[in-house]
This record gives C-alpha cells, structure tokens and sequence, in this order.
C-alpha cells in the first residue's frame, strides 16, 4: 500500500493519513492495517491515565521531554470523550504540549473515543500500530481515566502509569474508580499541593493490602511504585521514567514480557472476531423478522434469549 | 422600610390587578415573548413593587454617599462636585503618533490620559523581538524603552494630568519609565497620579496577556502596593478589573463576582506581605465594563460599592473609610459594538455611557464607532467623547446624587446581584480563593459557558441584535478608518538600535545582575526595576531577566 | 459503526489573547458532530501547521484580533503549501478589514467570517465545502 510505503521512509503526513483512515474503519483500514503489522512490534506502549484535573497532559508533556533527552523518540495519543449527544469532540490536550513542537522525533495526535464505552477508542491500539510501524520507541497514550478505559489501556499498553492528585476529593480516585489494579506505577502530581503525602500513604496502604491478598494483579512480583511528581516544573518526571524503565525490564527478565505479549495478542484477536462477528451478523440481519421477535417479545409470548436463538439459528 | 400592614394591602391590590386589569389586557394580546430576559440572560419581572425590596432598611443598605455602605455613591457630592475623568484609551503605532493622539484628545477636552500598548509590549518583547513579527503597534503603542515613555509624554504636563497604563505582566516597568521619565523633567515621583491596571489574576481569566506563573506576578504586584503606598501617595497601584472578564463572555454576576474575589485576593496579598490594610487598599480602584442593559448594569455598580465596603471593613478590618471605597474606571462593552451599521455603535456607547454614570463611576471611557473594524479614528474618538461630554451637560442626570436610588426594580436588581454574587463567593472560597479556582479552571469555564449560551441565544433568535440578525441592510456602510503608519515601526526599530548603542552597556549589563539576584531573593524590586529603566535597560531586557527566573505560565486545558 | 468525522483545528495565531471567539466556534462544531482540535494560544505559524498535518484536518480556522493576520497568515499558508497541506480548508475569523480580504482570499483563505457572523453560518460552509469533495 502506497501510504504504508511512504509512512516507513518517514512521511509524516502519511502517518497521519493512516491514522485517519484507521479511525474511520473502511476497507481501507484493513488492507493498511494487514500492510503495516509486519512492522510493529517494537514499540515501548505506555498508558496514562487518570481522573480529570490529574495534571496528566502536563506530564506526558514532561514524560515525552525525558524521553527526548535520552534520544527517544516519542509518539502521543491523547484521547477525550466523544460527545454522546453530538457525536462530536472538543480536543485540548495539545495545549499542554507545547514545548514539544518543531521537534521531528515527536508526533502528537489526538483522538475521540467515537462511541467506544470506555476512554479509549475502539481505533486507538490500531493507531498505535501505525505509530509503532513509523519506527517511534516510546509510544504514550493518555486517557482520561473513569473506569472502563483503564481496563482497556492497560490490555494494549505494556505498562500503565494512573496519576492522582491530592485536593481532588477525599478519596483516591483511582480507588473509587476501581482501577487500582491496572496500575503498575501510581503518580502523585501536583505534589506541592497539600495532602500529597496523604496521597501517597494511602496508595501504599492499597497497595499493601493487594499485595497480601495475591500477588500483584497486572505484572507478577511487581509492587508498582508510588513516584512524586510535580509535572508543571519537570520535577520528579526522570524518577519515573526511570520505574518504567525497570518494569519493562523486569517483565523481560522474569519472562513475562512473552506471556503478556501472548494474552494481548489473544485478546486482541478475540475482540476483533467478536466485533466482525457482531457486524456482520447485524448487517445481514431480517429487520422484519427481528421487529416481529420484538413484538412477540412486548406480547410476552417469548422470552428474549429464545428470540436470540431463532435470530442466530437463522 | 415599608410597614407590614402597608405590604399586605399592596400584595392584595397587586393580586386584584393581575386578575383584572392585567388579565383583560393578556386576553387581547400577550406580551411578547415568554421570559424577558437581561444581557446576562436573567429574568425579569413585569412589575416590581415595594413587596420586592420589603426587607430594605435604608440607613443599612443604602444610607448616604460618601458613607458606609457607599451604596449610593463613593464621594458626597459625585458628580455635582466633580464630573468624572474623561479618559479615552488611546494608542497606536510609535510614541510619536500616540503623542499626537493624546493633545488630540487633551485638545476637545479629555481630563485624564490612558495608554493602550501593543501587544509585543504587552507581553514584555521589544519592538525587534522575533515573537513580535506582524504584531508592532497594531493595538497600541509601542514602548520598548525609557525613550519611547519620554517621547509618550512629551509636552504633557504629567504633573497635572493623570495617566492611566492598561498594562499587566510587565506594568511594574513600565510605571517604572513613566516615573523616571517624569524624573528626567523634574517631576519627583511624588506628585504622580495614575493608574497602573497591574491586575495579574484577571489575565489568567480572561484577557490571557499572562507571561509568568501566579506566584511571582502577585510578588510583582504586591511590590508595587509597597513601592507606591511609600513613594507615589496619588498613584492607584491597580485597577482591580472587570471589564475584560465580561468581554470574554461572563454574565454581569460573574463580572462582579469574579472581579471583587480578584480584589479579596489581592488584600490578602497585601497583608500576607506585612502591610497594614489601611496602607495600601486606598489606592486600590476598580474597572468595570458598561454592558447593554441599563438597569443591570447600574444595579452591578451600586452592589459592587456595597459589598466591598462591607467585605473591607469586616473582613479585612480596614478602618480607614477610604479602604471601604470602591472607587472605578468603566469602560463601554467593545464585544457590544458591531461590525454591521457601525454607526448604530454611537447609540449603544451613549446608552452604556449614562449606565456608568448613572451607577456613579469615577472614570469613562467611552468607544468610537468603529471598534469593530480597527482603531478609531479622529472623528469617530470625538464623537465618543462628546458623547461624555452631552450627558455630562445636557442630559440632566449629573444634577443629583444616585437618581435611581428607592426604584423598586433598581434595588431589587442591586440585592439579586449582591446574593448572586455571594454564591459565587463560597465557591470560589471552597477551590481555596480566587488563586485556587482558577488552577481548577472554576471561572474561565463558567465565562466559557456563559459566553456560548450568549451565542446561542443569538444563533437561534432569542436575542436581537440591530444589524446583524434583524434590521439587516444590504448596503454597506464605509466609514474612514484610521490608517497605521507603515514607517513607523522602520523608525522605532531605528530608535531602538540607537538606544542600545548609546547607552552605558556595562552599568546596563550591571543593574540587570542586580534585577536577577533581587528577583531570586526576596526584596521589593521596584527600585532595580528603577535602576534598570533609567540606565535605559529595555523593557524586554528586563521582562527577559522575569522570565529566566520565575518561568512562563502555561494555558491550563479549559474548553 | 465506521464513521468519517470532519476534523477542524482551530488555532490563535500569533500573540492575540482574545479566545472567547475562538472557543465558542470550537462547542459551535463540536455540537454540530465535528471533532475539534483547539491549539490554545500563542501559536506560532510553524506549529500550527504541524498540528494541521498531524491531526490530519479537514479544516484550519484561524482566529485573530490583533492585526497582525497580515503578517501571519501569508506564512501559515506557505507552510501549509510546503507541507502538502493546501488541500486543506482554510477560513479566518476575529478583526480583518475588507479591505485585507481579496489578498487573503488569493493565500488560500476561503472563507472570512467577522465580528456577527452566526456559529451556524460557520457550521453550514464547512458542511457544504466538505461534502463537495
């Protein structure tokens, strides 16, 4: 395919096509797709995630600045809400990143989650496929974190980082958001704030109290590291660049890079077969036969997952 | 101040009349819309009466001008003692020009003077700075030294005028050329009277003309208080601002709110600093927008003087009456004007103009015409002045004190802002005062949502504006415009090469270490600011040194 | 459900800090289904066009009060050509004179909309502009 060809000599606006013609899914999406996977597999995917008001653009923005300096390069994924009344998108998380503009070795794109439940979009492991395939290293996405998305970032990223931050709420919000788990580093930003040792004590008691319960829930015989940060003025940013550094490392060591790698891959293959499955099942759908179903449904004369039987027997 | 009895009987007339004569007259024909809402798409009422300000006492919520509450008025005598300062912001292009527009404007009998800077200058970049590209003089006038201050004001008695500076982030050093620039004539500091708008919070807010993070600006800002309460007794340090908040969108509740909050942070500022109260909030003053709805608008006023009164004196314990007094500048809301029929612009000023004086403002600034489409023009700056200059004397309104004072509208209107306001208080102190709730982006999204919903009721209808969604015409009207002298900025390039090649480098080089060291420490930095500004220091030099020591603020992500 | 949205920057070019226009454009689009990149301020023209090319827009607005669009815009639209981008609709908004806008409309700029110009107005010719290609 003539764009994934200009995309590995280095064609930036060829990555960008791709990313959009990825994101509105049509046939061309998967003759890209199939063109570019042979290229993937090298990237360093890392997710961030967090409540809003977190700070967390402001520290990709400094994450991506240490990266740099290390002679990284770096590709960012920003995700936001899709208006569910609209369908359309308000995207601001450039705004924070500012300082890395002009500079080759970045690419900043960002996305709407289109529909998709969680934070992240349906598209977004794809777009990191084409980011991947352009050669970057280290690949950020950020989501805005309220439950589901997490979930979703942490099976397509190879760590995830949750940032809180104190003055948010008396809660940890990644603790009532039930995300814990995904975390394999936690952030405290803003830490000049007050409550930031708070903050920090009570992540260490959650994860004191995971930790005994079972080993650690995303990466075995790691206890994710609560870092300090304070994003605005680049402080505390290379400590945890420095933990990322050691995650990865330590699921290379401990083999379970290759197992994490595996499940994804499986989970991913699953989850596209469901989504076809589900698509074409609809597409070739009797719409009159499904309103009848309905109708016997409303008259109580059948039960749905009966109506479900006929509909996939047929 | 009504009695209980006297209330009843009018509740019970006021039914009858609903029933009777007000249902025959809506039986043959409503009113015309549903809801009849003001320019902040409040609501209000068909009638008020004295069963809507039952609770006012006069003596406390009203009393007299030039007393606590000061509702009515800052000074006993207002305008009949002393019209308001006649001050037309004004500049444009080099100092030269501006110089020209300023005896222009003192010529048709303007009383006070206000500098509008470009926006290079604005931000603290010389007129030759590459982030200044396309941006010279094209808003303001450009003042890049103690040069351009000097040619500002040449031939202007500035020991007899006041001055107003519409400058922020850089505003300790350009007050600081204006005062050695009056040095150099042999003015001393002390006889100087101005203003300087120096109110950094309004900038993260709404205006956006922010260079450095919060800490350090207020650092700046409350330098300034010090260095002025010690040494320019006549000056106001700041002018705690609205206006720009209701350009930006803001109800005129949030504009009352989120200014006088701006102006609680900036007295804790002060007194955190050391500073006794009664030193230094005399000199603070306030600057308003004149919106479009008459009656809101006054209502704003007269509510903004009584609250911080109050909030002055219980609050901050200030006992001197004069840190009770509100004292403002206004200006007539620019985001009012259109592009369509600029002519019509002439009649919404004049409307918003007797508002402000009406709500006893101390300053005017009135727009021309043309605002929409550039910078005004001579005739179209004077008709704007004249225009002050009718109401002033010929309208009649000036005869007496707070006319509208004891309107059952007004004053039910002045409490509603007051409560509305409040509410607006406990939020803000909740996010940690004015300070925390912009980090939390509190006012600029309510200004975002207020300036879309303000859209929106034009988009659909809802609200009228004349010549651009009723009353259209298909001619096009071309007024003169003011013409921008492209050889200026060749000139002020020039001059500003000159400046740097004649002056004492070395003492220039030294005076800037010692900004640097004092701005990483902890003392009042007028005086180095001083020291820098007469050694003819630019002001980017300057503003350069603030920005390697206290960093650049960075636009929070607020749809 | 594969869908094509219609991708729009909307950029402050230049030191101009006036945003309240630009903002209320930006909800104006997102209402109408669009997805909506905002730059924020203080945008260079440089960074503008890189955020054009990798948000891979339909549309750039550009939104200025400050006079300086005539200094501006002649280079966002030679980086815009020298980065392949002229595809791409361009429109402006905010304090441009007549009589600045024949030269602009030869830069590419193809659609000015001032001071009273309805969000709808705006909405309306980039849906007719799109559709037609």
């Amino acid at each position: 395919m003539k764009l994934v060809e200009r995309l590995l000599t280095g064609d930036r606006r060829a990555i960008a096509r791709l990313i959009t013609i990825i994101e509105n899914d049509g046939a061309e999406a998967q003759e890209a797709l199939a063109a570019l996977y042979p290229h993937t597999g090298q990237a360093h995917i890392v997710g961030v995630t967090g409540a809003p008001g977190t700070g967390k653009s402001t520290l990709v923005n400094e994450l991506a600045k240490v990266y740099r300096k290390r002679d990284r390069t770096v590709g960012i994924i920003a995700v936001d809400p899709t208006s569910p009344f609209s369908g359309g998108a308000l995207l601001g998380d450039r705004i924070r990143m500012r300082d890395l503009s002009g500079d080759a070795g970045i690419f900043i794109r960002s996305m709407a989650t289109r529909g998709s439940l969680g934070g992240l979009a349906r598209s977004t492991a794809d777009a990191v496929k084409v980011l991947d395939a352009a050669g970057y290293q280290t690949i950020i996405v950020e989501t805005v974190g309220a439950g589901q998305s997490e979930v979703d970032i942490a099976k397509a990223a190879h760590i995830t980082i949750v940032v809180e931050a104190p003055g948010l709420g008396d809660e940890i919000q990644a603790f009532k958001a039930g995300i814990t788990e995904i975390a394999d580093i936690f952030v405290v930003n803003k830490a000049d704030r007050e409550g930031a040792d708070r903050t920090a004590m009570a992540l260490q008691m959650i994860l004191d109290l995971d930790h005994s319960s079972h080993l650690s829930s995303q990466t075995p015989e790691w206890r994710p590291p609560v870092c300090k940060t304070i994003a605005l003025h680049g402080e505390g940013v290379g400590a945890v660049v420095e933990a990322v550094e050691e995650h990865a490392a330590h699921l290379r060591e401990s083999g379970n890079l290759q197992r994490r790698e595996r499940e994804r891959i499986e989970r991913e293959l699953r989850s596209i077969i469901t989504q076809e499955m589900t698509r074409s099942f609809f597409e070739r759908l009797d719409e009159a036969q499904f309103d009848s179903l309905v109708d016997s449904i409303i008259r109580r004369e059948l039960d749905p997952h009966s109506a479900a039987t006929i509909l996939l027997k047929g | 101040m009504f009695e209980k009895e006297k209330l009843a009987e009018i509740k019970e007339e006021l039914d009858k009349w609903e029933e009777t004569t007000l249902q025959k007259t809506l039986n043959r024909f409503p009113e015309r819309r549903d809801t009849f809402i003001t320019t902040s798409s409040a609501p209000v009422e068909r009638l008020y009466t004295p069963l809507d300000i039952a609770g006012l006492d006069y003596e406390r919520d009203l009393g007299f001008p030039g007393q606590y509450p000061f509702t009515r008025g800052v000074h006993p005598t207002m305008h009949r003692g002393r019209l308001w300062t006649m001050r037309m912001f004004a500049g444009f292009g080099t100092a030269e020009e501006t110089n020209a527009r300023y005896k222009y404007l003192l010529e048709h009998g303007e009383t006070g003077l206000s500098v509008a800077f470009d926006m290079p200058t604005l931000y603290g970049y010389d007129t030759d700075d590459p982030q200044a590209e396309g941006e010279f003089g094209k808003c303001g006038v450009a003042v890049s030294s103690l040069a351009d201050m000097e040619l500002l004001f040449d031939d202007i008695p500035v020991d007899e005028i006041t001055t107003s500076m519409t400058i922020n982030s850089p505003a300790a050093v350009t007050w600081a050329m204006y005062i050695a620039a009056a040095e150099k004539r042999g003015i001393p500091m002390e006889v100087l009277g101005g203003t300087i708008q120096n109110d950094i919070l309004k900038e993260y807010v709404a205006q956006k003309e922010f260079i450095f993070p919060p800490k350090p600006s207020m650092r700046l800002v409350v330098d300034t208080f010090e260095f002025g309460a010690r040494h320019l007794p006549k000056w106001n340090t700041i002018s705690i601002s609205g206006y720009h908040i209701r350009e930006a969108g803001a109800t005129a509740a949030q504009e009352l709110a989120f200014t006088l909050a701006d102006g609680f942070e900036y007295v804790k500022a002060g007194m955190e600093r050391g500073l006794d109260v009664d030193e230094f909030a005399p000199r603070l003053s306030f600057f308003f927008n004149a919106h479009n709805d008459f009656f809101e608008e006054i209502a704003k006023y007269r509510a903004a003087r009584r609250i911080w009164a109050r909030e002055m004196r219980e609050r901050f314990g200030a006992k001197n009456p004069r840190s009770w007094w509100m004292r403002f500048h206004t200006q007539t809301a620019g985001c009012s004007l259109t592009a369509q029929q600029p002519e019509n612009n002439i009649v919404r000023t004049a409307i918003q103009a007797l508002a402000a004086v009406l709500g006893g403002t101390q300053s005017l600034h009135t727009n021309s015409m043309d605002e929409a489409l550039a910078l005004p023009s001579e005739s179209a700056v004077r008709i704007a002045l004249r225009t002050q200059q009718i109401i002033a004397h010929e309208s009649g309104v000036v005869n007496t004190v707070d006319p509208l004072a004891g309107s059952y509208f007004v004053e039910a209107l002045t409490n509603r802002m007051e409560e509305e306001a409040y509410e607006y208080f406990r939020k803000i102190e909740s996010l940690g005062g004015m300070l925390g709730a912009i980090e939390r982006g509190f006012p600029q999204r309510e200004i975002a949502e207020s300036a879309y919903r303000y859209q929106r009721e034009i988009d659909t209808g809802q609200r009228t504006v004349v010549g651009v969604n009723d009353y259209l015409t298909e001619e096009h009207v071309t007024i003169p415009l003011l013409e921008i002298d492209r050889e200026g900025e060749q000139r002020q390039r020039e001059r500003l090469a000159r400046v740097r090649r004649e002056r004492d480098n070395e003492l220039v080089a030294q005076r800037l270490e010692a900004l640097r060291e004092a701005a990483q420490g902890t003392d009042n930095l007028m005086p180095y600011i001083l020291d820098a500004v007469r050694a003819y220091a630019t002001l980017g030099e300057i503003c350069g040194v603030f920005r390697e020591v206290f960093g650049e603020y960075r636009e929070p992500v607020i749809l | 459900m594969p869908e094509k949205k219609i991708r729009v920057l909307i950029a402050k070019p230049g030191l101009d800090g006036h945003d309240r226009g630009a903002k209320v454009v930006a909800r104006a689009l997102r209402d109408a289904g669009m997805e909506v990149i905002y730059t924020g301020l203080r945008q260079t023209p440089e960074m503008i066009v890189e955020a054009a090319l990798q948000e891979d827009v339909d549309v750039v607005g550009l939104s200025i009060l400050s006079g300086a669009h005539t200094t501006l815009f002649p280079r966002i639209a030679n980086l815009l050509k020298d980065n392949g981008l002229d595809d791409v609709l361009v429109l402006a908004g905010g304090i441009i004179p007549d009589e600045d806008v024949p030269a602009l409309n030869e830069l590419g700029v193809r659609g000015i909309f001032g001071p009273g110009t309805s969000t709808e107005k705006i909405v309306k010719f980039i849906e007719e502009e799109i559709g037609k290609r």
